[in-house]
Order: structure tokens, then C-alpha cells, then sequence
């Protein structure tokens, strides 16, 4: 097992530099320099500024003090737009917004997700396992950008319970719309795997021995099928939390939480590629690091993996 | 039968229905038998014939879709009128099931400990360390070496066998009176299908267990069974002691049953066919010669920092030479690749060392163009008939495809023509020509697969598991066809099988592979009547005789040990242990010949094997 | 625990002898499946009548999708409201545009997006998986580690990098769309081909002297076709997902064009005015549509693959 997880590690680093390669590749490659829109600027002043930022040295020595800082100093160097402010401060003002309810929201998806499917698949056929499909097909076609302007409608201008937008230092009202919003649709992805997963392992074999072996119902879900279940639900933790933390962008966006999404479009609306490549990098290194925690988990459910 | 012994187990009146989309089907059509203390009682009938469901009704273990009328008497209760929660007090405890498939019937992430404690902690008021003596001990009774090491692992890291033996020991914790088995031996190998029956005879001997046996295999019910079910389509056709079955059949169902069953101790007496000796003046030259071939995978393995590849030496040097119009069987168990050596024959795996040579020219080595060619007269039939055809063709189009390849001059029409002459010869109907394989029934397919083998009218067809899925009745037209089409044609065949039983009815000669190694080799009669090499006398005194008194009468072979791993380079020494004690580990043991055509690898003696184990 | 369907079919084989002649494909046996169940087949006809009204539905209004009411302009949170009187069936949007006619372009963008990405991305996907898959090996191990490392990249923000800097057209849209998902198709068709590949029927052509290429047209690329066809149903509507998001985000199609990611954005901008409309038909069209992909999907999946029913 513990070979298994220095094997995970190791083999996340060349994604990850690969990614970091992707990204300053891109603004490598974009067109006109990132001062160019500020018309007038005199030649003089331009070379100064390239010079500042170091984009007047070759591009391998600009690739290498970049993943340098990054990897050394965890420095994403300083924002084109902002003056005299780094990326870092900016990702350090949004991160704790965009960690704290995309947690819950991965908690919410999790603890609402896998019993809602793990119930229906026992009560295959009943009105109950009716109703759990139900919710999760609604849910799959009300992703968070339509979750947002609903919940909105709903709670702020008709029962008006919960404020529409805002972070207010993260006061629990302010969080519910963005997590419900955030996290339905995955809850639904989450609920269906688990159910269909339950059900293909409810029919399979070693759960016939169980039954066999004169073990009550409840045993037989807890110790016998509710382990392999979870595996296909696991593998789906990955492209989830990949799609919570593009779906961030939205939420930042709509509720104005202040988070790094915000950041994210401002920056792409104003061609700030030093903060573009920040948040993105930042949320990758995330993602990959989350793919390896994943693996790990899915090894710890199957023994078949565990070497 | 008596009065005096009152049955433990008794059906009534048992009707099983199951609501499909097309209907309800009748899978048990109302069935009376009952189970005496201690005796073990057979359900002899073939797929589909509903021989499972009987108990799986008393187990409460019925699909979804099913429902069962009548009654189940176990123990003063009827089985079908109890909850989930009374049942749950019988089943495990008085009366225990084991499954055919022990790969996928033990729960995958539990230990083999965990699983069986549970079973204990469940029926029994026993302490935590009482529990794990006894699983010790179980373990120990159904003859698993390292009885600790093996109560700790996983399922996936014991071996077919083992885990099956691990059901047997879990199912018999609780001392129960009644022991189903259904089918527990039809996916082993027929030496651990040995050790398994006798480890449950000696069972029902000592703990005087009733034991239910559903089997399709007559053989097994020979050596196990006191009285006998046959049934059919839901019905009991013919019940009776096992003697009274066996020698004075009345229904008509079970004399074809009794009759299709190929016979290892008495080839000629079933067969209807009788095997016609070949031609002695035709001679192995420029026919098929295959020097020496090796054939070894890559296997990667995962484990420490990184995975390291390791040779798979699936088939590790072996020749022979085939005849014009001879049958080779070549027999073994699970992994002695004798498929890998069928397929590098026919080029489909490329060899890696040794040479193919056919009609005097080597197969290896030449390109696809070249090989097409000779493709022409080198064919190959499939076990599993249904996925050896394209589900998307129908039959006729399969059975065409050599002749698009190989007759392109031939139009439309003369191709259909000799597609219908070829169904009629192997026994399709003409109006089946348009349909698709998963209409028709798996014998059906596997004449399909014949016709399109033999269409071409090749000199060479190897037959790889050809009859081994098929029950036993299809299974022997099956086995009528090949040998009618063999002399029409003049063919040669490779008759690939781990059923030696049948390999005997249908060969000339038989050549025995452990481990990609050939062990013996030798003509058919010679080698059952004196088999030399101790794998060969094993393998031969472990298939059943579907005859009571000579069954009974036999015993089995045993050498002790687990087959080894195939990557194990000391695997090869597993019956010259005396070579690895000597610290020779690579010698490889030369194949001498004995008497003038049978071939012996080098061994120790049987004694010896069984003395040091 | 099911009973075994092929034990069942053996017995009811045995039982009756006469065949008809006509055989029935696994495609015809797929499409009848897929005609008796109900709401993929509702969903169907709901679909096209959808595609059907957003191609006929400008003609029948009086207005079309960029000009501007100018009686309205400004005041389109009164005046705006839908009304048969002045022509405005869906209302007008912020700007005084005719919604209805927006929403029907809506509708069209949206599905050009969602059909043509899908189909680059099953281009890409099915060649990049079969190759990988057919040929195997180091090859085939080499390619897949590339989709792995491109699949945990979190892409959008990639793509939308792209836009930025390569300015927001919308065959950037498609090609963009297409190649940021062609990943699961490139790994369901190379587990399906390496499957298929070592299936006896292949060894059995190969046998036969089939060659390679009529192997791959004959019996690989027909036997893939199922699970194309099903993947291909449930891609659709993920692309639709992926552009309205990025229309949302006011990163995809160009005004005065719009999508329904866009329009939902625009209204969902203004409900706090009370402009209702503005949301609520776009966003009907947009669940709707989508719900009828989901359907028509999982009818799909039934029908090619039975044993999951």
C-alpha cells in the first residue's frame, strides 16, 4: 500500500508540469503582448515594463524562473492588470472564499448523493426508488448556472429567507444558496452511480453467498455490498471535483462571493494572463493532487489494487 | 425410502414460475423428492432443465421475477411460508449452499477470516478466539496448506480450487444436516474436482451430512450419489437408486443421457461412432511438423516502487508431427497452454522461437499475403460457440466469409449454393439461413462455426474446446459431425480439450501438456492403458466413470502441492523435485521415448512425488 | 438475481422447432426496444418538433432576433411583457429585442454547437481510441497516459483561455468544444475495440484470411457502432451543458447572436426588475431540450445494451 501511494505521487509530476507547460505555452503563444492593448504607450516605456515582468529574456529562462518560482516560492509571479499586486495576494484573498463552500459543497454532494442511491437500489421498484430517479434527472438538467437564478428567485425574491449575493465573511447565510446551487447536480450524478452500482452488486454472486449464509439484510448492504459499490461512485469524485471547481466560476460570478472564479473572468475579460495562469495552475495542481487521493482511495475499497 | 427414517428434507407438489418479458416461463413444472439423514442425492439434468431453482427456492434465494408454489418441508417448517428474518435462523446454519463459481462467491474485499467469522458470530454463541480456532481448523480439515496465511488473505489471492474448498469449509461451520451443492466442480479442473468430491464424501462419512448434488455431469453422480432425480424441462423424467439408474434406465431421456457420455474406461462403448485407425503409409513428412515452438508473454507486475515484466512461458518448446487425416488430441488443465499452442500453430500468436513448417514449408516468418494462402487449408472452431460469430452477421454471411476471401471468382449465386450444401451437411436447416446467432441455440452456433471451418475443405482444422461448453447430448452430435466430416474430407485434426474422456473417443494420439510442456505423449490407446508420466496417471484417475461400481472402486491419484505459478521458473521441476533439491533449478527435463511413439518428459516416481510432496 | 436469459431462450429454443426465415438484427431488435419505451420515444418527438419550430418559428413572428422594438426601448420591464397584440409572444429582452425570435435562434446555436462539437469530438475520439485500441501495445499505452493527464487538466479554464486570446467565434466554439471532449469517447472506444479485438470471431476472420483493413470495416467498426450511437446521444446534451456555461460566463457565442446559455444569463441578470419572461422561456426551452437528450440517451443505452434492464 505504501509503495502504491509514493507510485500515485510520484507519477502526478509529470501531469503537473505538463500543465504548467500547456498553460505557458498559451501565453507564450497569444497574441500581441499583454501591454499592447494600452495604446500610446511609448517604446521606451513598453521595453521597460517587458523588462520589469522579465518577458524580454528567452522563452526557456522565463519557463524555467516561472515553474522555479512556483515550484520554490510558490510565487506566481505579479498580475499584468493589478499594478503592484501579485497573484499570490489575489489568489490569497479568493482561495479561503472558494475552499470553504466548495468543501461543503463536495460534503453535501457526497452525504446527500451516495445514500439517496444506495436507499432507491434497496427499494428497487418502489415508490421511493421512483421518486430518487425522479430528483436525480431533474437535477442533471438544472446545472448550476440554472440552479443559481432559480434558488435566487425562489429564496431571495419570493420567500425572501437568504440573501442573493455576497459572502459577508462566510456567515452561514450566505453560503447555503451557493452550495445548493453548486452542488445539486453532482449530488444527482453521485446518487444515480451509486444506485446502479448497488443494484449490479446486489445481483452478483458473492451476495447470494451472503444471503446463503443466513446474514440479515442491513449486514449484507454494510459489510458485503456497500464497499464495492462505492467504486464507481469514486471514480467519479475526480471529474466532480473538476466540475465544482470550473463550476466556482459561476457561483463567484452570480453570487458575487468573492472567490477565485471572480478573479478567473475579470482576469480573462482583461487579458491578465499572469492571473489567468495562476488560478488556473492553482486549481490544476488542485485537481491533480485530488486524482491521486482518489486512486488511493479506490485502492483502499479494492484489495485487488492494493500492492 | 422406508418408513423407519423420517426425511429431513421433502418437496411437495413444487411449482416455480418466472414472469419474463415475454410471458411467463414454468422453470419447475411441480416436482415431489425428499433428502434422508446422511445420504447424498443427485439432480442429474442438463441447461436449463430447472435443477438449481428447486433449491434455490429453499434458500430463499429465487430472482426477483420468481415465484414458487407447494411446499419445501426442512426440519418441520415450510421453507416457502417463512419470513426472510425465520429463514435467516435456517439457512447458513442448518442447511448451506455452495455455488459453481468460486471466483465470484466470495465477497471481494473481505478476508477469508472476516467471511467466515461472520457465519459463527451469526449462529453461534462462541467467543472471538474459539471462532478463530475453529476457521482454523476448518481450514486446515478441507486441506489448505498455511492455514493462517490463507485465513488472512483475500479471495482474489487463492486459487479456484482453494476458494471453492473455503465455501465448503464456511458452509460447514455450523454442522449443518443438509449441504446443497450446485454444480461445485463444473468450472475446476478435473484434478481439483477429484480432491473436491472426495473431501465432500469423506464429509457426508463423518459428520453424516445430507448432501444435494446438481450436476450435469453423470460421472460425478456415479461416485457421489446413493438415489438419483433426472430431470428435464422442469420435470423429474426418472428417480431411483444409483444402481437401479445406472444399469436399468427406463426413461428414454436418461439412457441418451447414459449413452452420450463419453466413457474414459470404455471409449468404443458409447461412441457411436467408432474412431477409424489411419492409414499407417502415409507419413508425417511435408505434412504438419512443429519444432520446438515457444510462445511466452510479457507479464507485467505491479508491486515495490516500480512494475517489472516478467516471461509468461505460456507454451515452452514443444514439438510433434501430424499426419494426413490423423487426430491429435492434446489435453491439459487451465493454463497449459494448449489454446496459446493451437493458436501459434496457426500463426494467430506469432512463435516467439521455434518453426511451424507445413507441407514443407515454415509458417513463421512469412507475411499476411504469404500466410492468406496457406489460411486456406488451416482451420480453427472455437469453444464458445456464440462468441466465435460476428453478432452483427447472419449465419449464412459467417459461413460465407472464407469463401469472399479465398473463391472471389465465384459469384454471388454459387456461394449461397455451397453455404446451403454446407448448413445440410452440418445439420442446419435452409431457412435458418438469415439469422443471427443469438436466435439460435449454442449447439446451433457451433455447427454455424463448423460450417465455416469446413467450407473451404481445409487439410487442417484444430478444434479448440470445440464441445466443451455444450451439454453432454449436443456434445456428442457435436462430436459426430467432426468425425463424419473427417472422413469426407480427409482431414487432419488438433482436438483441443481438458475433457480426456472425450479426447479419447475422438483421437489417434494424445499428447499430455503441464505448464507449456509436453509431459507424454503417446497413441490413444497406449497412454490410457499405460500411462507412464505421474501427471498423466493423475489427470486419468481423477475423471469420473459414469458407473457406480467401477467409479467406487477406483481411487484417485494425488500429488501433493498446488499447480505452481506458470511464471515460477522452478515450475517446470514440479514433478523432479530431486533435480531442485539438488540445486539444479534450470534443467529442464528431456522427453524420452519409451516404447517405439510414446514419449515421457523425466520424472521421479510416483512414490517418491507422493512421499515428499 | 436474475434468472439467466440465455438458460430461458435455450429452453423455449428447444421447444419450438419451426424457425421463420427472416432472422432479426441485433439493430432491428435494438430500434424495437427503443420504440417501446415511451418516454424515449415521446422524448423524440418532442425534440424534433422542437428542432422543427425553431427553424419555422422565425417566420411566423413579426420580428426578428436583432432588431430593436425602439417603442419599447428602456422600458421593457413594463412595456416588454409577452402579448400576442403587439407581436411579442415570448416579450422582448432588456434592449427591446423580440425574445421569441432570440430564443429560437437560441435554440439553433445551441444545438449547432452541441451536434457539430459532438461530432468533432466523436471524430477524434472514435479514431484516437481505435487506433490506440486495435493497435495496442506500447502504442496503445503511450496514447492512453496522454488522455489521462489531458482528462485531469481541469480544460474549461484552458478553453476559455483560448478564447480570450484567439477572440470569441463561434468555430472556435465548435472546435474548441470538440477537442476538450473527445477524451471519454477516445477511452469507451478503445476499451470496446480492445474487447472486440480478442473476441474469437476476429481470430476467427483472421483465420479465415480476412485482411486487417476489412477486419476493421467488417466486423470492428459495425460492432463499435452500438456504443458510438449511445455515447454519442449522452455527449449532446454534456456539449449544450458546456457552452451555455461558457455563454453564461459572457465567454461564448458574440452578440447579437445568442444561445441558450446566453439568454438565461441575460435574463437572469434582470429578474431582480421582475422580467420574468426573460428567464423563464429560454430556460424552459433549454430543460426541456435537455430532458429530452437524457431520455433519448438512456432509451439508446437500453436498447444496444439489454442486460442492464
Amino acid at each position: 500500500m505504501f509503495s502504491f501511494i509514493v507510485r500515485r505521487i510520484f507519477s502526478s509530476i509529470p501531469t503537473m508540469l505538463i500543465l504548467i507547460l500547456i498553460s505557458f505555452a498559451l501565453m507564450r503563444f497569444a497574441p500581441g503582448s499583454p501591454f499592447s492593448t494600452e495604446r500610446g504607450l511609448p517604446p521606451e516605456v513598453l521595453a521597460n515594463l517587458e523588462a520589469k515582468y522579465g518577458l524580454n529574456l528567452p522563452w526557456f529562462e522565463q519557463l524555467f524562473t516561472y515553474i522555479k518560482n512556483i515550484l520554490f516560492h510558490f510565487d506566481f509571479g505579479p498580475s499584468f492588470k493589478y499594478k503592484d499586486i501579485s497573484v499570490n495576494e489575489i489568489l490569497a484573498q479568493g482561495f479561503p472564499v472558494t475552499l470553504t463552500y466548495g468543501l461543503w459543497s463536495f460534503v453535501v454532494a457526497v452525504t446527500v448523493g451516495i445514500p439517496l442511491g444506495i436507499i432507491a437500489a434497496i427499494r428497487h421498484n418502489t415508490a421511493l426508488d421512483y421518486a430518487a430517479v425522479g430528483i436525480t434527472i431533474g437535477a442533471q438538467v438544472l446545472p448550476n448556472f440554472v440552479m443559481a437564478p432559480i434558488l435566487v428567485i425562489i429564496f431571495s425574491l419570493w420567500l425572501e429567507w437568504l440573501p442573493g449575493g455576497g459572502w459577508n465573511g462566510g456567515q452561514w447565510q450566505y453560503v447555503i444558496l451557493p452550495v445548493i446551487a453548486l452542488s445539486t447536480s453532482y449530488m444527482a450524478s453521485i446518487a444515480r452511480i451509486a444506485r446502479s452500482s448497488m443494484l449490479e452488486v446486489l445481483h452478483s454472486n458473492f451476495i447470494r453467498t451472503a444471503k446463503a449464509k443466513g446474514l440479515p439484510m442491513r449486514n449484507i448492504i454494510l459489510r458485503h455490498a456497500l464497499k464495492p459499490a462505492l467504486l464507481p461512485v469514486v471514480t467519479y469524485l475526480g471529474p466532480a471535483f473538476v466540475g465544482m471547481i470550473t463550476g466556482s466560476v459561476v457561483i463567484d460570478m452570480y453570487f458575487s462571493t468573492g472567490g477565485m472564479g471572480q478573479f478567473f473572468v475579470d482576469a480573462a475579460l482583461s487579458r491578465d494572463y499572469s492571473l489567468l495562469m495562476g488560478v488556473t495552475i492553482l486549481f490544476g495542481v488542485m485537481t491533480i493532487l485530488f486524482n491521486a487521493v482518489v486512486d488511493i482511495a479506490y485502492a483502499w475499497l479494492d484489495p485487488k489494487i492494493r500492492l | 425410502m422406508t418408513d423407519l427414517i423420517k426425511p429431513i428434507f421433502s418437496v411437495d407438489d413444487l411449482k416455480i414460475t418466472f414472469s419474463t418479458q415475454d410471458g411467463d416461463v414454468e422453470a419447475v413444472k411441480g416436482v415431489n423428492f425428499h433428502i434422508n439423514p446422511g445420504e447424498c442425492v443427485g439432480i442429474v439434468g442438463e441447461s436449463g432443465s430447472g435443477k438449481s431453482q428447486t433449491f434455490m427456492a429453499a434458500m430463499g434465494l429465487l430472482a426477483d421475477n420468481g415465484t414458487a408454489t407447494g411446499q419445501i418441508n426442512f426440519q418441520d417448517h415450510n421453507l416457502l411460508e417463512l419470513s426472510t428474518a425465520q429463514l435467516n435462523h435456517v439457512r447458513g446454519k442448518n442447511m448451506s449452499m455452495i455455488f459453481q463459481d468460486p471466483l465470484t462467491s466470495l465477497t471481494p474485499h473481505m478476508t477469508i477470516l472476516q467471511q467466515m467469522r461472520e457465519v459463527v458470530k451469526l449462529h453461534m454463541q462462541m467467543s472471538q478466539k474459539d471462532t478463530d480456532a475453529m476457521c482454523r481448523q476448518w481450514i486446515d480439515r478441507v486441506r489448505i496448506a498455511e492455514a493462517e496465511r490463507r485465513l488472512n488473505q483475500y479471495p482474489h489471492e487463492l486459487s479456484g480450487g482453494m476458494r471453492q474448498r473455503v465455501m465448503i469449509a464456511m458452509s460447514m461451520l455450523c454442522d449443518p444436516s443438509l449441504l446443497i451443492a450446485d454444480e461445485p466442480t463444473t468450472a475446476l479442473d478435473v484434478t481439483v474436482q477429484a480432491e473436491i468430491l472426495d473431501l465432500m464424501d469423506e464429509l457426508k462419512r463423518e459428520k453424516g451430512t445430507a448432501i444435494a448434488l446438481i450436476t450435469h455431469d453423470m460421472g460425478v453422480v456415479a461416485r457421489m450419489c446413493d438415489r438419483i432425480h433426472v430431470m428435464r424441462h422442469g420435470q423429474y423424467v426418472e428417480e431411483g437408486g444409483v444402481e437401479d439408474i445406472f444399469y436399468n434406465p427406463q426413461h428414454a431421456y436418461t439412457k441418451m443421457l447414459l449413452d452420450s457420455m463419453p466413457r474414459i474406461d470404455n471409449p468404443d462403448k458409447t461412441s457411436h461412432h467408432k474412431l477409424k485407425p489411419i492409414d499407417q503409409q502415409t507419413s508425417a513428412e511435408n505434412f504438419l511438423e512443429v519444432d520446438d515452438v515457444k510462445v511466452h508473454f510479457d507479464i507485467k507486475i505491479n508491486g515495490g516502487l516500480w512494475p517489472k515484466t516478467v516471461p509468461l512461458k505460456a507454451v515452452d518448446g514443444v514439438s510433434f508431427k501430424l499426419r494426413p487425416g490423423e487426430t491429435l488430441g492434446i489435453v491439459g488443465e487451465s493454463g497449459c497452454g494448449k489454446s496459446t499452442l493451437a493458436r501459434a500453430v496457426l500463426q494467430l500468436i506469432p512463435p516467439t522461437d521455434g518453426t511451424v513448417t507445413w507441407l514443407g514449408k515454415p509458417l513463421n516468418g512469412l507475411s499476411r499475403a504469404q500466410l492468406k494462402d496457406k489460411r486456406k487449408d488451416l482451420q480453427i472452431v472455437f469453444q464458445d460457440p456464440l462468441a466465435s460469430l460476428d453478432p452483427r452477421m447472419t449465419i449464412s454471411d459467417s459461413i460465407r466469409e472464407p469463401l469472399v476471401t479465398f473463391a472471389s471468382h465465384m459469384s454471388r449465386k454459387e456461394m449461397q449454393e455451397q453455404v446451403l450444401q454446407m448448413m445440410d451437411k452440418v445439420g442446419l436447416e435452409r431457412n435458418m439461413i438469415n439469422r443471427y446467432p443469438h436466435e439460435l441455440s449454442g449447439g446451433q452456433n457451433q455447427r454455424v462455426g463448423i460450417a465455416r471451418a469446413m467450407i473451404m475443405k481445409p487439410k487442417l482444422v484444430i478444434c479448440d474446446e470445440a464441445v466443451s461448453a455444450l451439454d453432454v447430448s449436443v456434445q456428442a452430435q457435436i462430436i459426430e459431425l467432426l468425425m463424419d466430416l473427417q472422413e469426407e474430407f480427409k482431414l487432419s485434426l488438433l482436438f483441443i480439450s481438458h475433457d480426456l474422456a472425450v479426447v479419447r473417443e475422438v483421437s489417434h494420439r494424445i499428447m499430455v501438456l503441464y505448464l507449456g510442456r509436453v509431459v507424454e505423449m503417446a497413441e490413444s490407446k497406449d497412454i490410457y492403458a499405460n500411462p507412464m508420466h505421474p501427471y498423466t496417471k493423475q489427470l486419468i484417475s481423477a475423471v469420473p466413470v459414469p458407473d457406480p461400481k467401477i467409479e467406487r472402486a477406483r481411487k484417485s491419484i494425488k500429488i501433493p502441492g498446488e499447480l505452481p505459478s506458470p511464471m515460477d521458473p522452478t515450475a517446470k521441476l514440479k514433478f523432479m523435485p530431486s533435480k531442485l533439491r539438488a540445486g539444479e533449478t534450470n534443467y529442464i527435463p528431456k522427453l524420452i521415448e519409451h516404447n517405439p511413439g510414446h514419449f515421457v518428459a523425466e520424472h521421479d516416481s510416483l512414490t517418491d512425488l507422493q512421499a515428499t510432496g | 438475481m436474475l434468472v439467466n436469459k440465455k438458460k430461458m431462450e435455450s429452453m423455449a429454443d428447444s421447444m419450438s422447432s419451426h424457425a421463420p426465415i427472416e432472422g432479426r438484427s441485433l439493430w432491428q431488435d435494438a430500434m424495437g426496444r427503443f420504440m417501446h419505451n415511451k418516454a424515449a420515444l415521446i422524448s423524440l418527438i418532442v425534440l424534433v418538433t422542437m428542432i422543427a419550430t425553431s427553424f419555422i418559428g422565425p417566420y411566423l413572428s413579426p420580428w426578428d432576433f436583432e432588431s430593436i422594438d425602439w417603442a419599447l426601448l428602456g422600458n421593457a420591464a413594463e412595456m416588454g411583457a409577452p402579448s400576442i397584440e403587439n407581436g411579442h409572444y415570448f416579450g422582448t429582452d432588456d434592449l427591446g429585442r423580440d425574445q421569441f425570435a432570440r430564443v429560437m435562434v437560441g435554440t439553433q446555436i445551441s444545438l449547432m454547437v452541441g451536434i457539430v462539437g459532438t461530432a468533432v469530438a466523436v471524430v477524434v475520439g472514435v479514431l484516437y481510441g481505435a487506433i490506440s485500441g486495435y493497435f495496442g501495445g506500447r502504442l496503445d499505452n503511450v496514447m492512453m497516459r496522454f488522455v489521462d493527464i489531458l482528462m485531469s487538466i481541469p480544460y474549461m479554464f484552458i478553453l476559455i483561455i483560448l478564447f480570450v486570446m484567439f477572440g470569441r467565434s463561434i468555430y472556435l466554439l465548435f472546435i474548441g468544444l470538440g477537442l476538450f471532449s473527445w477524451m471519454d469517447m477516445a477511452r469507451i472506444v478503445r476499451g470496446q475495440t480492445l474487447a472486440i479485438k480478442h473476441k474469437e470471431y476476429i481470430e476467427a476472420a483472421v483465420a479465415a484470411g480476412v485482411s486487417d483493413f476489412k477486419i476493421i470495416l467488417k466486423h470492428i467498426v459495425p460492432n463499435l457502432l452500438g456504443i458510438v450511437v449511445v455515447y454519442t446521444s449522452l455527449l449532446i446534451p454534456g456539449l449544450i451543458l458546456t457552452e451555455s456555461f461558457i455563454s453564461f460566463l459572457g465567454l461564448g457565442i458574440q452578440e447579437p447572436l445568442t444561445s441558450w446559455g446566453a439568454l438565461i444569463n441575460d435574463g437572469a441578470k434582470t429578474i431582480q426588475y421582475g422580467t420574468l419572461w426573460q428567464l423563464l422561456f429560454p430556460l424552459a426551452f433549454f430543460v426541456t431540450g435537455l430532458f429530452c437528450f437524457f431520455f433519448i440517451g438512456d432509451g439508446l443505452r437500453d436498447a444496444f445494451d439489454p442486460k442492464d434492464r
